[in-house]
C-alpha cells in the first residue's frame, strides 16, 4: 500500500535525507521518499503492518528533526 | 511588494537577524576603532567585549544551541546544528583561552559573525525554497475549491471530491471548471492556460467536453459530470505534480550519497587536524582553530539543496508551458535523449484526411460536386474530408451503394456516379488517369466516363518542419513509425526532414520496432518515443522516455508517459529540450562549483591561509550561490 503525508516544518533539505535512509531501514518498508520541496512523504509498505510501521516511522523522523510534523 | 511576502517564521527570523546584524556591527566597528579590551585593563579586560558579543550571539542563535543540544540528546551527532555549535563555541573558548594567558585579545568577533552568517544563509534558503515552492503553488491554482452541484432542482455548494458520476454541476463565469464533463446547456469560452499553457481560449457549446482545471470566462454552463473527482484531469495533473520531486535523478542520488560520507569525513579530518599536530607541536590553539573552520564547512547543504532545487525549478518552468515532467530522472534523461521516434498519424501529422488535389484542374468544380454527392453520406474520413472540401450541401435524390473495398455507386435518373479506388474504374472499364501522387486517390466517373481524381493525404502539422528541423540540428535522430506504405512514408519523410522511417507496421509492430532500437544503442544513448497517446501506451512505456501529446482528457497518455505535452503542438519538444539543458547545466555547475570551493578552502583551511571568515563563507556563501544559480533556471524560455 502506498501513501502520501504532508510534512510541516521539514526545515533542512539534509534533514531530509537523513530522514529518508532512517525510514528506508524499518522493516515492512518497501520504498520511501521524503521530498523537501514538496514537504511530502511518500511510503509504500505491507497493509496489514501499515499503522505500526507508521509509528515507527513518526519516531524515527522525532529523531532526526523533532521539530517537523507528520498529518498522519 | 507583494511578491516578497514572507511566511511569518521567515518575517520572524529577518528581524532577528536584522537586530543581530546592526548590534554586531555597532560592537564590531567600536572594537576596531577603541579595541574594547583595552577599556578595561588587567587580566579580566577580555570579559567585557566577550560579553557584548555572547549577546549577539545567543540573539542570533539560541535556536541554533537548543537545537544542537536535543539532537545530541537523540544521538544525532553529524547534525549541523551542533556542528556549527561546537566550532563557535570552540572559537570563543579559544579566544577567551588568549585573554587568560595574556595574549592579544582576538576571535570574539569571528565566533559571533559565524554563526551570525550561518544564520543569513539558513534564511536565505529558507526563503528561497519557500519562494519556488510558491511558483509551483501557483500551478495548483488549478485546484478547484467547490462545486455548484443541481440537486433536487436547486444549486448548492459541496466539495468537487462529493460529486457523483452524471450529476448536473453549474459553472458561473469566472469559477473554475471543477469536475471533467460534457456541456449539457449554454455557450461560453474557457481559459485552459493554466493546464496547457495554451493562451487562446477555448470555445465550447452543447455537447463539448470541458475538462476540470480550465477557467469559464463568459457565460454560465451546465455540465453532466463525467468523471469522479479523483479520476478528472485535475487531480491527475495535481497528483502528478505534486509527486515530480519524488522520482530521483542520478545527480540528486550522486549528492545525497555524497553528503551522507562528507560530513563524517570531513569531522573525522578535523579531529585528526586538531589532535595530531597539536600532540606534535604543542601549538594546540593554532590547530584547533584549523579544525573549528573544518567543521563550519563540514554541511553539505549547499548541494544537498541546490540539486533538487534546480530539479524542481525546471519541472516548474516547463509546468507553465504545458509541459509536465513526471520525475527529476525523466528531466535529466530528456537532456541527453538523442533518439526521437515519433508516431505519425496524430503526432506529425494532423490524423485528419484533407483533400490536396484534385486533377484535371479545369473540371475541379466537378469532380469534387459529384465526389461529394456520392460520398455525402459515409462517415469514413476519406469522404468526410471530400464533404468537408466541398462545403456546400451535395444535391440529393440519389441512390448510395456502397461497394465493399471499391467504392461507391449514385444513381438518379438514369445519371449513374461511380466514385472509388482503381479497381472500381478497371471493373467498369472506364479509362481512368492514374494519380501518381502520395496519398488515397478517389476517382470519379459519371455515365462510363472518366471525370478525374481527388488525391486526399493526412496533413503535416504546420509546426512539423521547424520542429524535425530543430531536433536535427540539435544532433537527434528523428524517426518515423507507420502504418501506411512505403511509398507514402518515404515521401512524408522527405517532406519534414526526418533522417529515418520504419513504414507497414502494425500497431503491434511497433514495440518490436522500438524493442529492436533499443537494444541496438549504446548506453548512454536516449529513446525517446512521442505519441498521441491513443494506442501506443506499451510503446511509450518501453521507451526511455515516453512523451505524450495532447495529453488534456487521454487518462491512458498521461498514465503511461513520462513526459506530457498538454498541448498538442510539437513545439514543446525542442522546448522541453531547451529546459531540460538549462537545468543540467545548472546542476552540473552547482555540483562542481560548490564541490571545488568546499574542498578549496578545506585546504587552505588546514594550512593556515584560509580563517573562518571565509569557512563561513563556504558554507553560507556557497549555498546562497548555489541557490541562486538554481532559480535562474526558472526564467523565460
Amino acid at each position: 500500500m502506498k501513501k502520501v503525508y504532508q510534512l510541516e516544518d521539514l526545515d533542512c533539505a539534509n534533514c531530509a535525507a537523513k530522514m529518508e535512509r532512517a525510514i528506508a531501514k524499518i522493516e515492512g518498508v518497501e520504498s520511501v521518499s521524503v521530498s523537501f520541496l514538496s514537504q511530502r512523504l511518500s511510503i509504500e509498505a505491507e497493509e496489514e503492518q501499515f499503522e505500526e510501521i507508521m509509528d515507527k516511522v513518526v519516531k524515527v523522523c522525532k529523531k532526526v528533526e523533532p521539530d517537523c510534523i507528520i498529518h498522519r | 511588494m507583494k511578491r516578497f511576502s514572507l511566511s511569518r517564521k521567515d518575517r520572524r527570523n529577518l528581524i532577528r537577524i536584522i537586530i543581530a546584524l546592526v548590534l554586531f556591527f555597532a560592537i564590531f566597528i567600536t572594537d576596531k576603532c577603541i579595541t574594547l579590551a583595552s577599556v578595561f585593563s588587567g587580566p579580566w579586560a577580555w570579559v567585557f567585549p566577550f560579553c557584548l558579543y555572547l549577546v549577539v550571539y545567543l540573539i542570533i542563535g539560541y535556536d541554533v544551541l537548543w537545537r544542537a543540544i536535543r539532537n545530541i540528546c537523540h544521538g544525532q551527532v553529524f547534525d549541523e546544528n551542533f556542528l556549527m555549535c561546537i566550532a563557535t563555541l570552540g572559537a570563543f573558548a579559544l579566544a577567551i583561552y588568549r585573554g587568560v594567558t595574556g595574549l592579544e585579545i582576538e576571535g570574539f568577533d569571528e565566533a559571533c559573525a559565524v554563526l551570525l552568517f550561518y544564520q543569513v544563509g539558513e534564511w536565505f534558503q529558507s526563503f528561497a525554497t519557500g519562494r519556488s515552492r510558491k511558483s509551483i503553488a501557483k500551478l495548483m491554482d488549478i485546484r478547484p475549491d467547490y462545486a455548484n452541484v443541481l440537486r433536487n432542482g436547486e444549486a448548492g455548494r459541496v466539495d468537487p471530491s462529493e460529486v457523483e458520476v452524471g450529476e448536473l454541476i453549474l459553472i458561473n463565469p469566472g469559477e473554475k471548471v471543477p469536475l471533467d464533463g460534457v456541456v449539457e446547456k449554454g455557450a461560453s469560452t474557457l481559459d485552459t492556460k493554466a493546464l496547457t499553457g495554451e493562451s487562446l481560449p477555448r470555445e465550447v457549446a452543447e455537447g463539448s467536453e470541458v475538462i476540470s482545471g480550465s477557467v469559464n470566462l463568459t457565460s454560465q454552463l451546465l455540465v453532466r459530470v463525467t468523471k469522479k473527482f479523483y479520476d478528472s484531469t485535475v487531480s491527475k495533473i495535481l497528483e502528478l505534480v505534486e509527486s515530480a520531486s519524488e522520482q530521483k535523478s542520478k545527480a540528486e542520488n550522486f549528492i545525497t550519497k555524497f553528503a551522507k560520507y562528507y560530513t563524517p569525513i570531513v569531522v573525522g579530518v578535523a579531529v585528526l587536524l586538531a589532535v595530531v599536530p597539536g600532540l606534535i607541536t604543542s601549538d594546540w590553539s593554532t590547530w584547533i582553530y584549523r579544525a573549528l573552520s573544518f567543521l563550519v564547512v563540514s554541511c553539505p547543504c549547499a548541494l544537498v539543496i541546490s540539486i533538487p532545487l534546480s530539479f524542481f525549478a525546471g519541472i516548474g518552468a516547463a509546468s507553465r508551458y504545458g509541459i509536465l515532467i513526471k520525475g527529476s530522472n525523466y528531466l535529466e534523461k530528456f537532456n541527453s535523449a538523442n533518439t526521437f521516434v515519433f508516431d505519425k498519424t496524430g503526432t506529425l501529422t494532423k490524423g485528419n484526411f484533407a483533400v490536396a488535389k484534385i486533377s484535371p484542374a479545369a473540371r475541379e468544380e466537378e469532380v469534387l460536386r459529384l465526389a461529394a454527392i456520392a460520398e455525402h453520406d459515409s462517415s469514413h474520413p476519406i469522404a468526410k474530408s471530400i464533404t468537408a472540401k466541398y462545403q456546400g450541401t451535395p444535391e440529393g435524390g440519389y441512390t448510395l451503394t456502397n461497394l465493399a473495398g471499391a467504392g461507391i455507386r449514385a444513381e438518379k435518373d438514369g445519371d449513374v456516379i461511380l466514385c472509388g479506388n482503381e479497381k472500381l474504374m478497371r471493373e467498369n472499364n472506364i479509362a481512368y488517369v492514374p494519380e501518381k501522387g502520395v496519398g488515397t486517390v478517389v476517382y470519379v466517373a459519371k455515365n462510363g466516363e472518366f471525370v478525374g481524381s481527388l488525391l486526399i493525404t493526412d496533413e503535416v502539422k504546420p509546426e512539423t518542419k521547424e520542429v524535425i528541423g530543430a531536433l536535427n540540428k540539435m544532433g537527434a535522430k528523428t524517426v518515423m513509425l507507420t502504418g501506411d506504405n512505403e511509398a507514402i512514408a518515404s515521401s512524408v519523410a522527405k517532406e519534414i526532414g526526418l533522417t529515418g522511417y520504419k513504414a507497414g507496421l502494425l500497431p503491434q509492430n511497433k514495440v518490436e520496432e522500438v524493442e529492436k532500437m533499443l537494444a541496438a544503442q549504446g548506453k548512454r544513448d536516449v529513446l525517446c518515443f512521442v505519441g498521441d497517446g491513443i494506442n501506443d501506451a506499451p510503446v511509450l512505456m518501453r521507451s526511455d522516455v515516453g512523451i505524450a501529446m495532447g495529453g488534456v482528457g487521454s487518462d491512458a497518455a498521461i498514465e503511461a508517459s513520462d513526459i506530457v505535452l498538454m498541448k498538442d503542438d510539437l513545439r514543446g519538444l525542442p522546448l522541453a529540450k531547451r529546459i531540460a539543458r538549462k537545468t543540467m547545466t545548472i546542476v552540473m555547475e552547482n555540483i562542481i562549483f560548490s564541490i571545488v570551493v568546499k574542498v578549496a578552502i578545506l585546504i587552505l583551511s588546514a594550512v593556515g591561509i584560509a580563517n573562518m571568515w571565509l569557512a563561513v563563507f563556504g558554507d553560507v556563501g556557497v549555498a546562497v550561490i548555489a541557490i541562486l544559480n538554481a532559480m535562474r533556471v526558472n526564467s523565460k524560455y
